[in-house]
């Protein structure tokens, strides 16, 4: 068929510049990395200097892309981060914990619900405090609908930034269910403010069970979808298939965890390793790829959403109808957490993402560090990522790490 | 010798100025204007009925309030049925959302791009944040009040405001455009200095040019 | 988890050890041999996962606390080598050379802290902030409301309003009209 011999033209072209580039890269020892970086003389006329964001509708939220372009390849590249940077950390600590809530899960604005279950966690750790059976699953469900929510948009970005801008107004039209059944449970669209340490704010809504279950047919049914318009799509495959391959010797270096170490065939899900809340009594398997290229990772996306909808109707089947959603709590205006240091973690819709919280026993954290999931995928990963490939499909590969800069920056 | 003649070294390095970048060549150092409405009222109210009716977004998610603009340009909130459209430069734009707080970082960015756009331009900010600072009051690294850097036309309050909320500001921007009462732009010319000042005071390396467009 | 701390307490000399659960365990080390414990745990004891590097500022006692949490991805299990470097002299050893994103890590500690990392690459180029010209912002002797009411401008008629007693005076109202007088509760409840 002419279709597919064009697109292996397409693909024989562009291989030849990626197999420069693996050929030069995958050092194995770490230094190595930092060690690599070349000079580009820009008076030579050779080579350009071009920047991609802040203002580039191709960059995935506020960061910057300082790239050297020597025809349409990009040569080097320097990632800039910070156009975010709200002082998280020190605002914490100047707040009691319960005053923190609010202003953590603006930390992660796709996937908000994480930084609440993490800070939430961290603290009844600390505290020693038991949340009730029901608040688990809820717990939970809340994780896996937010899940959902940021892999969907996060597929309709994958598909935009390859120019199929149909899929991504078909993402964020069905993200905009999900986001009516947070409004409906929690009262809020985008920012929840849900869970709290002893457990969640309310319970569910009379009826909100068959809502959801048609919700999720909803998705399922875009999925399949996508499956037809975007992964049977022969320019998607042409461009999608080989870029940005990440090598499994880069997983311990860099620190890459989730669907983007999965895609690599790392067997790394927090869920399963490290159960946390209910997921020791879920049934589920990891998902695991291996081509660890940029066609990989999305496809893995697809299979993370449909996983994710199995486990919410799962939790739905078992979880306990009747019951307290929330511990009486001491008196948080007053509440002094015991001193000591903890860490937890929860696999994000990009990876793991985990609180470190250091209480000295006063009213207020003595430190909270937020390890995002981006942090190190999108700063020095990025940079040794998009070496080599065309200045189009830059923004294919940032995707494809779902970068979030408020996570990195905080 | 004609253009067509030079050979690419030679437009890139013309004659006197060898490998030398000729910054103030890129740019204009002429200061804003404030541009007079028109005297006719009927060409003036034909004029701001046109203005109202085609406002283009700038494409530039400053914070996070720009989480809620993908929604508000697909299928559910579709905003170009009221002619709004986003744009990925800010030279073919005429909106300028602000969405959310603005750290001192991309403050420097968002001078630098609203400073590009033509005329007739407006700031719509977004979020409580761009009012007294918000959430974010007592941070180090945001600014708590936006109309001290940029004249800002709408203010939409909120943490976050939800689409309908971005539509009913759109509503409040157009109908302050066809009264003839968005003079941001002209209100950012006449008190120019004012507005630099402000902004220097926080962009403590300024190595752009005064006004840049 | 608790033969590789016996073994780390064969090979080392451990300061303290606290754990916080059954997979979670916090030590500390002296600065000079931190390196070398890390080095051991990462080459010997399969902690191949360098989950973060973070910065604790005790000020009170006039030091800084450097925490690296490692992961083991076999046995699932966190360990964090905590080491205590003086505040007056913030320096440390770079650890670029075991894991590559340590040196994003250091940048950011650098910034945030002004802890010094000798060798570890960009490190003194800044990464978040831009033309700061304070000292380091996550340091506890950096006031940062101060700085922005300073610095920002901020809106006239935002007030705060100290939750305790705000809740006192609601649920007490005759106990604190003792307390603060009759006027004060009444302003205070009208919100000034």
């Amino acid at each position: 068929m002419a279709s597919n011999k064009w697109s292996e033209n397409v693909a024989d072209i562009k291989s030849e510049a990626k197999e420069e580039t693996r050929k030069a890269a995958v050092p194995h020892a770490p230094e190595a990395f930092w060690t690599q970086e070349e000079t580009f003389d820009l008076s030579s006329g050779k080579y350009l200097k071009i920047w991609q964001g802040p203002q580039h509708p191709g960059v995935t939220g506020n960061m910057a892309l300082e790239l050297v372009v020597e025809g349409d390849i990009v040569r080097s590249c320097k990632t800039h981060v910070g156009y975010l940077h709200r002082g998280f950390e020190k605002l914490m600590e100047r707040r009691k914990y319960i005053q923190c809530f609010p202003i953590v899960c603006r930390i992660c604005v796709p996937e908000p619900d994480t930084n609440e279950y993490l800070f939430a966690a961290a603290v009844e750790e600390l505290a020693n405090i038991e949340i009730p059976e029901k608040a688990a699953w809820i717990r939970t469900f809340v994780l896996e609908l937010s899940r959902t929510a940021s892999l969907t948009m996060g597929l309709g970005g994958q598909a935009g930034a390859f120019g199929l801008g149909t899929i991504g107004q078909w993402a964020v039209a069905h993200r905009d269910y999900i986001l009516d059944l947070f409004e409906e449970l929690t009262g809020g669209r985008v920012y929840h403010m849900y869970i709290i340490p002893g457990g969640v704010r309310l319970d569910f809504p009379d009826g909100f069970e068959d809502r959801v279950r048609a919700v999720l047919d909803k998705i399922e049914h875009l999925i399949g979808d996508i499956e037809k318009v975007m992964f049977n799509n022969s320019v998607f495959k042409a461009r999608a298939k080989g870029l940005g391959i990440i090598p499994r010797e880069w997983i311990e270096p860099f620190g890459i965890t989730g669907t983007t170490a999965r895609a690599a065939g790392a067997p790394l899900d927090v869920r399963k390793n490290n159960p946390y809340l209910v997921y020791d009594q879920l049934d589920f398997e990891m998902i695991l790829g291996s081509a660890s290229d940029v066609y990989e990772r999305t496809l893995l996306r697809k299979e993370e959403i449909l996983l994710s909808i199995r486990l919410i109707r799962q939790i739905l089947d078992r979880m306990p109808k009747a019951g307290p959603v929330r511990r009486k709590l001491p008196n948080v205006l007053h509440w002094k957490v015991p001193s000591g240091e903890t860490y937890v973690r929860v696999e994000s819709g990009r990876g793991e993402m985990g609180y470190y919280l250091v209480s000295d026993g006063s009213e207020y954290p003595r430190r909270v560090h937020v390890r995002g999931a981006s942090y190190t995928h999108a700063m020095a990963l990025l940079e040794h990522l998009v070496k080599g490939i065309s200045i189009a499909d830059v923004a294919g590969v940032m995707t494809s790490l779902q970068t979030c800069p408020p996570e990195i920056e905080r | 010798m004609k253009d067509d003649e030079k050979t690419i070294d030679e437009m890139l390095n013309p004659a006197g100025a060898e490998n030398e970048f000729l910054t103030e060549e890129y740019y204009c150092q002429a200061l804003p204007k404030s541009v007079q409405p028109v005297a006719n009222k009927i060409v003036r109210k034909f004029y701001n009925w046109a203005q109202a009716n085609s406002l283009w977004i700038l494409a530039f998610g400053t914070g996070c309030g720009s989480i809620e603009l993908p929604p508000l340009f697909t299928a559910r909130y579709d905003i170009s049925r009221f002619g709004l459209f986003p744009r990925p430069t800010p030279r073919q734009s005429g909106v300028f959302i602000i969405s959310g707080y603005l750290s001192v970082k991309t403050l420097k960015r968002v001078i630098r791009s609203y400073e590009q756009m033509q005329n007739p331009k407006f700031v719509l900010a977004l979020g409580s944040c761009t009012v007294n600072g918000g959430m974010y009051f007592d941070s180090y690294n945001t600014i708590n009040r936006l109309d001290y850097y940029l004249p800002v036309d709408v203010y939409i309050a909120g943490c976050m405001p939800r689409p309908e909320a971005l539509i009913a500001g759109f509503n409040k921007l157009k109908q302050l455009i066809k009264e003839g009462k968005a003079e941001g732009a002209n209100k950012y010319a006449e008190n120019f200095e004012w507005y630099k000042a402000n902004q220097k005071k926080i962009i403590k390396n300024w190595d752009m040019p005064e006004y840049n467009w | 988890m608790k033969d590789i701390l016996t073994r780390l307490d064969s090979r080392f000399v451990i300061e303290r050890k606290d754990e916080t659960r059954s997979n979670l365990v916090f030590i500390t080390v002296k600065k000079p041999v931190a390196i070398e414990v890390i080095t051991y745990l990462r080459d010997y004891e399969g902690f191949r996962h360098l989950v973060l590097i973070s910065a604790v500022d005790y000020i009170e006692r006039n030091v800084f606390q450097l925490t690296y949490l490692l992961h083991n991805y076999q046995l699932h299990v966190d360990i964090g080598v905590r080491v205590e470097i003086d505040r007056q002299h913030p320096q440390m050893d770079s650890i670029h050379h075991l894991w590559a994103a340590a040196g994003v890590y250091q940048r950011e500690l650098h910034e945030m802290f002004g802890i010094d990392f000798p060798g570890s690459p960009h490190v003194a180029e800044p990464m978040i902030l831009e033309g700061w010209d304070n000292i380091p912002p996550m340091r506890k002797e950096f006031d940062t409301k101060k700085y922005a009411e300073e610095t920002y401008f901020p809106r006239e008629g935002r007030f705060k309003q100290d939750p305790r007693e705000v809740m006192e005076i609601k649920l007490y109202p005759v106990d604190t009209e003792v307390k603060y007088g009759i006027k004060q509760v009444v302003r205070k409840r009208r919100g000034h």
